[in-house]
């Protein structure tokens, strides 16, 4: 560098000495602060949090004395001290407005802690806008490249929108400036501009063309930049700059194949900063277009070849590559080197290289599955990493490579991780491997055993929905129902208080089956399981005084007890003294039971063996083997199904069939329903049709769902319905509208609307109208994850005028798991056939933050009200 | 490149840089949670976060933490190799840099920062041209500060 390069001239100088002369005049009328490495020592010699307050309030008193009495000499030191000051958590807002006359000074020191001050201090939202484009406008015409590089740079971190466009001219002349310096640097401004206001794009299109034919790499590198947040952002330039590739190619081919340049040298890699742009923008362009993938196909396929991978930055390339192959339209083997790459990768010492490989299976596993499955090993190794996000990936990646060949070695390595998981992923894990179970399992028993498995290894963290799969099985495998107790008493026996799940599941077996337990052949290989009644009551007094066990838990264990009253041979007295106990329960649900219960054994006595009597089998309406697609988003669907216990509203829109409808329903009839009293809030239910509570309406309804339903046979004996029915009258009316609504034909089809898009999550609304109900539009809102987090405690909300009339139906989860989905109900009554407006509040945790956001659904189609 | 932070064992911020705006109290909570995040990982797990809707990428030399927050389709891999080159100037300026040249050239730090990337993103790929550029330009400061006269005028 040149010293004229500065463009300083003696007239310059001369002006400065005689500013120096002026000042020295000023410091002798003045004490000399405090400088700016004395304070730094003074606050970190302050031994306590006092005593650095201290240190610091009483600088920031003198500092916003000087600011106040406009001393300018001293100006430049204080700010540099503020700067310090505010790093350490202090506010320093006061020093703004100097920021901005330190550069306007002529002297670039002041300019240089001028500028950054303005970055640290101020950012898009503050109000000096005014101030500070004109400063960066002058500077932007200095004479001097270093001072311009400075307002590029200032310009480049806190523009605002307002300030691009006020600036862009001047940043578009300067992507022309003969200065290399200065013409990369105008370059990002230009991204920076066009991220703010992107209809700025079009002044750039001329200049960024000629970037590219540079041979300085860092004009090269920010051109490469600048193309690739125009092509993201629009189509039309994306087609604009198709014809880029073969000199991107290029440029890449010299890269590679030019020799040792010390300058632009990684560890034997030739600048990797630029080759992994390069490829990005050429996956932009090559996306989806055969033509522009075919002329990138060869120096990929060279790329992955010839790139050294000792060291992590010739990984970084590959990694890159990797995911360019899979992004266009790429040859086949091209790909099966790609994933033959990420399988290298997995076997890397360098834990970040793994995780950077499973997660680019898992965006690859779906297409291409067979090449994925090749390194299975490796990846269940991952389970067991110390870093837990390597373990979160691994696990996803693990669920979607499960299949009918690999199901028996893939779970025992699964189970192995839920014993020892963190407890943020018994949850999940456990649901997964229920879901997984289902569809591949080879065998009842092996499918029964695994979920005992899971009900012991996940405890509490088992979510409800399993504990009704799990029943349901049992139910419907006539032949492994003495098994299963058994294994389930001997579950019992052991302590089992941080595992409610297990003893729902547990109590609502021996309940049904307790005279297979007890008196039936036995069946087992091992020793013979012998129970006898009183070691049977003994543990149901355990469960049912403890006060660990939940009230749900105890609700199943009554129930439980009330069933093996007619089971027993020997006799019921003992039963009948602990369900008498609970008429006076304070839980009123518990209580319920208990006073109902007592009137069996007494007025109704004649009732009680048919009413207790064993339930049929219920048939699951799951996918059977054959036909289980690996889509690991379907399976997600039920995820949150029924985890708030309200099982028959969660299935309500989703797209599960009837049937699974129609087994959630008869299940919780069997369990008496309690929890959806809790949940389902009968309040918010109107009830079109139904004011009758007699037992005949739950039949109906029954009947009902059976006549909607895909024609597979499903009966719910009559009998069972009746029995429970009289127990339970009070839980039906939550069945009733669930029923008609899911029982409602489509009368016309509505386009669907996009009612949310953000943070990776994507809400859309499905629109019914109801015929005998003109006035009402059943809207099924389907939130879907987008992202790669799962949403948790997902709350969606929603608003209408005044002339409308809402209800919502409860969710059919909490969790919104990637990929997967959570739907919920909305009707509206609109008698005036008013336009719809609604406006939407969604909160959930992602990654451990919560988001809360709303927005106004102004987009419904007429259809929907008119 | 959302910001770039660092910070030292003990917790203490020592750089910031903001690419995103974002109010001061929101700057604030972010450091925080991410500092404390970060010092409880333990040195076997990866140098990626999944933090919120970000990715961060953080690697330790020595005493000191370097942070970057970066957006979902960048390359993980690349950001610890800009951290690495921004140290590797860092040290070439200072020669064998250690965390007390940072204290107390924070505004150096700064100003290297500044010429590795604009607005977030790599604005140079030769250290040379990085170095050239800062040396001139700490020259140009020497010129306007006449030494021998008053030896404290600059920053001190």
């Amino acid at each position: 560098m040149n010293p004229s390069d500065h463009g300083f001239n003696p007239a310059f100088n001369m002006a400065a000495i005689k500013q120096v002369i002026n000042e020295a005049v000023e410091r002798v009328r003045m004490p000399t602060p405090m400088r700016l490495r004395d304070l730094i020592r003074q606050i970190r010699a302050a031994r306590t949090a006092a005593e650095e307050r201290a240190v610091i309030n009483k600088e920031c008193a003198y500092i916003r004395s000087t600011f106040r009495e406009e001393d300018s000499v001293w100006r430049c030191r204080n700010i540099a001290k503020l700067l310090y000051i505010h790093m350490l958590g202090y506010p320093a807002h006061f020093g703004q407005l100097e920021c901005l006359k330190l550069i306007a000074s002529p002297r670039f020191t002041d300019k240089r802690i001028g500028y950054l001050g303005a970055m640290l201090l101020l950012d898009e939202r503050q109000d000096v806008h005014l101030l500070i484009t004109n400063c960066l406008k002058n500077d932007l015409n200095s004479s001097t490249q270093f001072v311009v590089g400075l307002a590029l740079c200032t310009l480049g971190a806190i523009a605002s929108p307002e300030m691009s466009r006020d600036l862009a001219a001047e940043v578009e002349r300067l992507m022309k400036s003969p200065n290399a310096y200065i013409r990369k640097k105008a370059a990002l401004c230009a991204f920076r501009i066009i991220r703010k206001v992107p209809e700025l794009m079009e002044i750039f299109l001329p200049a960024t063309r000629s970037l590219l034919s540079e041979k300085n790499h860092g004009v090269l590198i920010t051109g490469v930049t600048l193309i690739t947040e125009m092509c993201e952002n629009s189509p039309d330039t994306l087609q604009h700059f198709k014809k880029i590739v073969p000199n991107l190619v290029r440029i890449l081919k010299n890269l590679i194949l030019a020799g040792y340049s010390p300058e632009h040298d990684v560890s034997g890699v030739s600048d990797p900063f630029l080759q992994v742009k390069i490829l990005r923008l050429l996956r932009i362009l090559g996306k989806n277009d055969a033509e522009a993938s075919e002329a990138m196909n060869d120096i990929l396929a060279q790329v992955a070849t010839n790139t050294e991978t000792s060291k992590n930055v010739g990984n970084t390339i590959l990694y890159e590559t990797v995911l360019s192959i899979m992004d266009i339209k790429s040859e086949s083997g091209l790909r099966v080197l790609a994933v033959n790459i990420l399988g290298r990768f997995l076997l890397n010492n360098d834990k970040n290289i793994r995780y950077v490989a499973l997660n680019t299976l898992l965006r690859t596993v779906y297409i291409d599955t067979s090449a994925v499955q090749r390194h299975r090993s490796t990846i269940l190794e991952c389970l067991k990493d110390p870093d837990v996000s390597i373990r979160r990936r691994a696990l996803e990646l693990s669920f979607a490579l499960v299949n009918t060949n690999n199901i028996r070695t893939m779970m025992k390595e699964l189970l192995v991780f839920l014993e020892k998981a963190d407890p943020e992923f018994k949850a999940q894990c456990s649901s997964n491997i229920v879901l997984a179970a289902e569809r591949f399992s080879p065998n009842k028993r092996w499918h029964l055993d695994t979920l005992l498995k899971v009900l012991v290894a996940a405890g509490n963290y088992v979510r409800d929905d399993v504990v009704a799969c799990t029943i349901q099985l049992i139910s419907e495998s006539t032949s492994q129902q003495r098994y299963i107790v058994e294994q389930l008493w001997q579950a019992l026996e052991r302590d089992t208080q941080d595992r409610q799940p297990l003893i729902q599941v547990a109590t609502w077996c021996i309940g049904e089956y307790g005279d297979l337990l007890l008196y039936g052949p036995s069946t087992s290989e091992e020793v013979a399981i012998k129970a006898s009644e009183d070691d049977v009551i003994t543990v149901y007094q355990r469960l049912l005084w403890s006060t660990q066990n939940t009230i749900v838990t105890k609700q199943y264990a009554l129930l439980s007890l009330m069933k093996l009253s007619s089971r027993f041979q020997a006799g019921n007295d003992k039963i009948r003294q602990i369900v008498d106990t609970f008429g006076s329960h304070l839980n009123i649900e518990l209580q319920q039971r208990g006073v109902e219960f007592s009137q069996l054994f007494r007025k109704y006595e004649h009732l009680r063996p048919a009413l207790l009597e064993r339930m049929p089998p219920m048939e699951g309406a799951r996918p059977n083997n054959g036909s289980a697609v690996l889509t690991n988003g379907e399976a997600e669907d039920g995820e949150g199904f029924g985890e708030d216990g309200s099982l028959l509203l969660g299935t309500d829109g989703s797209k599960k069939t009837e049937n699974d409808a129609q087994d959630s329903n008869a299940l919780l009839v069997l369990l008496g329903g309690s929890e959806v009293i809790e949940e389902g809030g009968g309040d918010k239910v109107e009830l079109p049709k139904s004011t009758g509570t007699d037992n005949q309406d739950l039949l109906d309804l029954l009947g009902d769902l059976d006549t909607s339903g895909t024609g597979t046979a499903n009966q719910v004996p009559q009998i069972n319905v009746q029995n429970n029915n009289i127990l339970f009258t009070s839980n039906q009316t939550n069945f009733l509208v669930d029923g008609l609504l899911s029982s409602q034909p489509v009368v016309n089809s509505i386009p669907s609307i996009i009612a949310y898009d953000k943070n990776g999550l994507k809400i859309t609304f499905s629109m019914e109208r109801l015929p005998d109900h003109p006035g009402t539009t059943i809207i099924t809102m389907t939130a879907v994850n987008e992202s790669t987090t799962p949403m948790t405690e997902f709350l969606f909300q929603a608003a209408v005028p005044k002339t409308f009339q809402l209800q919502m139906m409860s969710p059919s989860g909490t969790v919104v798991p990637p990929a997967g989905q959570v739907t919920q109900i909305l009707r509206i009554v609109n008698p005036n056939k008013s336009a719809l407006r609604m406006r939407i509040r969604v909160s959930f945790n992602s990654s451990g933050s919560a988001i809360q956001d709303q927005a106004e659904v102004n987009n419904f189609p007429p259809e929907s009200w008119q | 490149m959302q910001f770039m932070l660092l910070f030292s064992r003990q917790g203490k911020l020592r750089l910031q840089k903001w690419y995103v705006a974002h109010p001061d109290k929101l700057k604030k909570k972010i450091t925080r949670e991410l500092i404390t995040t970060i010092l409880a990982r333990k040195p076997k797990m990866s140098s990626f976060l999944e933090w919120k809707d970000v990715k961060v990428v953080y690697k330790r030399y020595a005493s000191l933490y370097f942070c970057c927050a970066i957006e979902q389709k960048d390359n993980e891999l690349l950001t610890l190799e800009i951290i690495h080159r921004y140290v590797e100037l860092l040290d070439k300026y200072f020669g064998s840099v250690c965390e007390l040249d940072i204290i107390f050239n924070f505004e150096k730090a700064y100003f290297i920062l500044d010429e590795l990337l604009l607005g977030g993103e790599i604005q140079e790929t030769s250290k040379k041209n990085v170095l050239k550029a800062i040396a001139a330009q700490d020259l140009l400061q020497e010129e306007e500060t006449p030494q021998g006269f008053f030896e404290d005028h600059g920053l001190g």
